[in-house]
């Protein structure tokens, strides 16, 4: 299949600096799938998402939505309205006093007719579970309600990919959760696609493709697991690697799995193992 | 060094209106000098209400903030003094920052306290020391900085004030891992070569784990746990109650003592639980 | 505190006022304020009054929350009823005092009339979603635009101008506190000094406003923003029976307010 979003040799360097802040990026996403993005500050992470949707183009190189290569002008909005973006920030991405207007500023910029526009927005809200307070002052809300309606707003346009750039560094931990599981539904149930850039790991558990990025390369893809069980590499990087993955790293086991249960699971077992040698007592708790 | 005694703190918002809510209440602690103390809670549990009593910027509906015996809100005058004592570090402080250079804006907070030049040029150069700002960076514009950098410079901005008792609200929201490393290391030096009392607001249950001595945990305007890390992830299930997570290492600790792996002692850092897992033969 | 500032607010409804057209409430709001100028008796303010409250009662709005928005104009409205008091002719109240009959008139009238503009502007703006109100004056104003005039880009500045003054409240509430904690002062000491002391709170608010504007405009553009050629609204305006009576009724009212004002009432 023909991947949605593919990058060739893309070099970017922005202007007024030296230094390259992509360095040859190749990259295909596939439709469907949940890719996340790891690297610390200055990794070109953010650079990379906003080549996604036409913000910034190569300088060399070039990016494919779709087919379409984003530096010819006549697709811009074409690409915009496929790949949607939402920001750190979400209060300056908000640009109405009631969420339901905001959630209509895109299908508004684009010309669809106001019966759409009231489905479209309606629709949107639902998915991201803010159909009820559709008629609040965004500003009253919390931090991941106000994401949500973020997303809504992108959501209206109708998208293919949805990249988000660091959408939960503002927000605290339960806020963190709503975006995450948010994004994480939208894209097993409506085949959304997800590219979300961040910089906590435990984001990137239930991607289906982990990529890290350090100083405009890439220099990990791969399921999370595998990316993670690089733990030498994670540290180099510095970037923090999920406690599971550690203790398995140390003990010298597979690291393939990341949750606790069979995580726990298999050191019982190993100790189950080497206590048929020993004489050590299980506690059949 | 200054010890800090809280009586009976409560704080009611717009009192006396169809507004009206209480963020905290009824809320007694003491904090011996030199304690390093982690205060958790949720988002709206009250702790951001709390901490900002502490320097007298709200003025409690009820009760008393004690700083080395003397209540702050006394008067205008104890109001104004307990700024220079207690040192408070807002979310996102780099936003504050508004001087032409990084040393004129560290050196806002001693000015204010009415030092003279040479005293401010002597905190201004100890402060940057501290957060490991260099000189060269000194006389740049605050603005040209990376948001580490200015997170720095903005936490140096109230160490040159040479609080004794530092408070530090979420210092490293927003950033990646190497410098919420850098920040932690900062605030733990401070604290050791000054032997301030250090509180600090984190929703990162792995730094409060590793880093603090005490642990006190808002909910809903009370104080719902306060004792060492120790004592307060040894009920897991109380601070999931709450709303709140637990370090990864215990929760990995958990699911272990779950399928069977009799694990000693509490777990609340990657080191016990290494250790842990040796004591029972694993490794 | 700044967060008391209620300018701008909206008040979400369902209720006649709320469902008239934003384009009608503009144009009834010129029409009663012109009305309120040509008060000059009892009658006509008495008048007045009534349609204020009826307003009032059929959009649900609480008279606190209109004197809630009253209150940043106590002062202006205070040395206007003084100025009234103290400064027209008359019967002195106690032979000798510089007190009229007709200045406390004048005053109580005075204190009505900035009372009820105020009061009438901010059921428009407590009734009316900023989206709207701009959308409506978009629209009314819209055969500027033919002698180029760039109603829309006036109309989205006002209507972002809206959306951002709760937020930059908010940041200066935040910003202020910050600056205390480091041992500010914003109360003390001279004029000058107390402008100066404003620096750490404004250099900051602008720092971020412009931060602020710049991600603004690109999140507007990933949303397709370009203009407002080829733009189409959700809520579309379109007018009703309710909206013709309304403007007639208020178009009565500013005869009856010729009237009265011809009769000396």
């Amino acid at each position: 299949m023909e991947p949605i979003i593919r990058f060739e040799n893309v070099h970017f360097t922005y202007p007024e600096e030296e230094q390259e802040s992509l360095r040859g990026i190749d990259l295909s996403i596939t439709e469907g799938s949940f890719v996340a993005v790891l690297g610390h500050n200055g990794s070109g992470k953010s650079t990379l998402a906003k080549h996604m949707n036409a913000i910034l183009v190569p300088t060399e190189g070039r990016v494919l939505v779709r087919g379409m290569d984003s530096s010819d002008e006549e697709h811009l909005l074409d690409i915009r309205r496929t790949v949607g973006m939402v920001f750190q920030n979400p209060d300056n991405q908000i640009v109405a006093n009631v969420v339901e207007d905001d959630v209509a500023f895109a299908p508004e910029n684009l010309g669809i007719p106001s019966r759409q526009i009231r489905e479209r927005v309606d629709a949107a809200l639902r998915q991201v579970g803010m159909f009820e307070l559709r008629m609040h002052a965004p500003h009253l809300l919390s931090g991941g309600q106000k994401q949500r309606v973020a997303i809504a707003g992108i959501l209206a346009m109708e998208p293919k990919v949805l990249v988000l750039d660091e959408p939960t560094a503002m927000l605290d931990p339960h806020g963190r959760e709503e975006v995450i599981q948010t994004v994480t539904r939208l894209c097993r149930e409506k085949g959304m696609t997800v590219v979300l850039i961040t910089h906590h790991m435990e984001e990137c558990i239930g991607a289906d493709r982990l990529i890290v990025m350090s100083n405009g390369s890439i220099v990990a893809d791969g399921s999370p697991a595998q990316v993670f069980s690089q733990v030498e590499l994670m540290e180099r990087e510095g970037l923090d690697v999920p406690e599971t993955t550690r203790v398995l790293h140390e003990l010298g086991l597979p690291t393939d799995v990341m949750d606790p249960e069979t995580c726990a699971e298999r050191i019982a077992a190993k100790l189950r193992g080497s206590s048929a040698a020993s004489e050590y007592p299980m506690n059949g708790r | 060094m200054p010890e800090l005694r809280v009586e009976a703190l409560t704080h009611v918002y717009s009192a006396g209106t169809p507004f009206e809510k209480t963020a905290i209440e009824n809320i007694s602690l003491t904090v011996p000098q030199g304690q390093f103390v982690g205060l958790l809670g949720h988002t709206g549990s009250g702790k951001s209400t709390f901490i900002q009593h502490l320097n007298a910027l709200l003025k409690p509906t009820s009760g008393a903030v004690l700083v080395d015996g003397e209540d702050i809100n006394r008067d205008k005058k104890t109001r104004r003094a307990v700024k220079n004592k207690v040192g408070l570090v807002f979310q996102y402080p780099e936003y504050q920052l508004f001087e032409e250079t990084v040393y004129a804006d560290i050196a806002f907070g001693p000015k204010n306290m009415g030092l003279d030049k040479e005293e401010i040029d002597r905190r201004v150069r100890e402060a940057a020391g501290f957060v490991g700002v260099e000189e060269a960076l000194l006389e740049r514009s605050p603005l040209e900085l990376s948001g580490g950098q200015k997170r720095r410079v903005a936490i140096a901005g109230v160490i040159a004030m040479r609080p004794g008792i530092l408070i530090l609200d979420e210092p490293t929201a927003g950033l990646d891992p190497a410098g919420c490393r850098q920040i932690m290391a900062n605030i733990l030096r401070y604290r050791q070569e000054t032997g301030a009392t250090v509180m600090i607001v984190s929703h990162n249950m792995d730094d409060a784990a590793r880093l603090t001595e005490r642990l006190i945990v808002f909910d809903h305007g009370h104080v719902a746990m306060d004792g060492s890390p120790e004592e307060v992830f040894s009920q897991p299930e109380r601070l999931m109650e709450i709303g709140l997570s637990v370090p990864q290492s215990t929760r990995l600790a958990m699911a272990l003592r779950a399928a069977g792996v009799p694990l000693e002692g509490p777990v609340y850092t990657h080191r016990q639980l290494m250790a842990a897992l040796k004591e029972v033969g694993v490794c | 505190m700044l967060k008391d500032i209620t300018l701008g607010q909206y008040f979400p409804g369902d209720t006649i006022v709320h469902r008239l057209d934003p384009r009608t409430k503009i144009l009834v709001l010129i029409l009663y304020i012109v009305a309120l100028f040509l008060a000059s008796g009892w009658v006509g303010y008495g008048v007045m009054i009534a349609v204020t409250a009826v307003c009032m009662l059929l959009s649900h709005i609480k008279p606190a929350n209109i004197f809630k928005g009253l209150k940043p104009m106590l002062l202006i409205i205070a040395f206007t009823a003084a100025l009234n008091l103290f400064y027209t002719k008359g019967t002195p109240v106690l032979p000798g005092w510089i007190i009229t009959w007709e200045g406390i008139a004048q005053a109580v009238k005075m204190i009505l009339r900035i009372t009820l503009l105020i009061a009438g502007t901010f059921l428009l703006t407590y009734t009316t979603s900023p989206m709207e109100l701009t959308d409506g004056m978009e629209r009314l104003l819209s055969p500027l635009k033919k002698i180029g005039l760039p109603i829309h880009e006036l109309t989205m500045m006002m209507s972002m101008a809206l959306r951002f003054i709760p937020t930059l409240i908010e940041e200066t509430d935040k910003i202020m506190s910050a600056q205390k904690a480091r041992g500010a002062d914003f109360e003390n000491g001279t004029l000058v000094q107390r402008a100066k002391a404003l620096l750490p709170i404004l250099v900051p608010l602008f720092v971020s406003s412009f931060r602020r504007a710049d991600e603004l405009a690109v999140a507007m553009e990933c949303r397709c923003y370009h203009g407002g050629s080829g733009r189409t609204r959700m809520k579309q305006l379109h007018m009703t029976w309710q909206d013709g009576a309304a403007i007639l009724l208020f178009a009565l009212l500013l005869a009856g307010m010729i009237l009265l004002k011809r009769f000396g009432l």
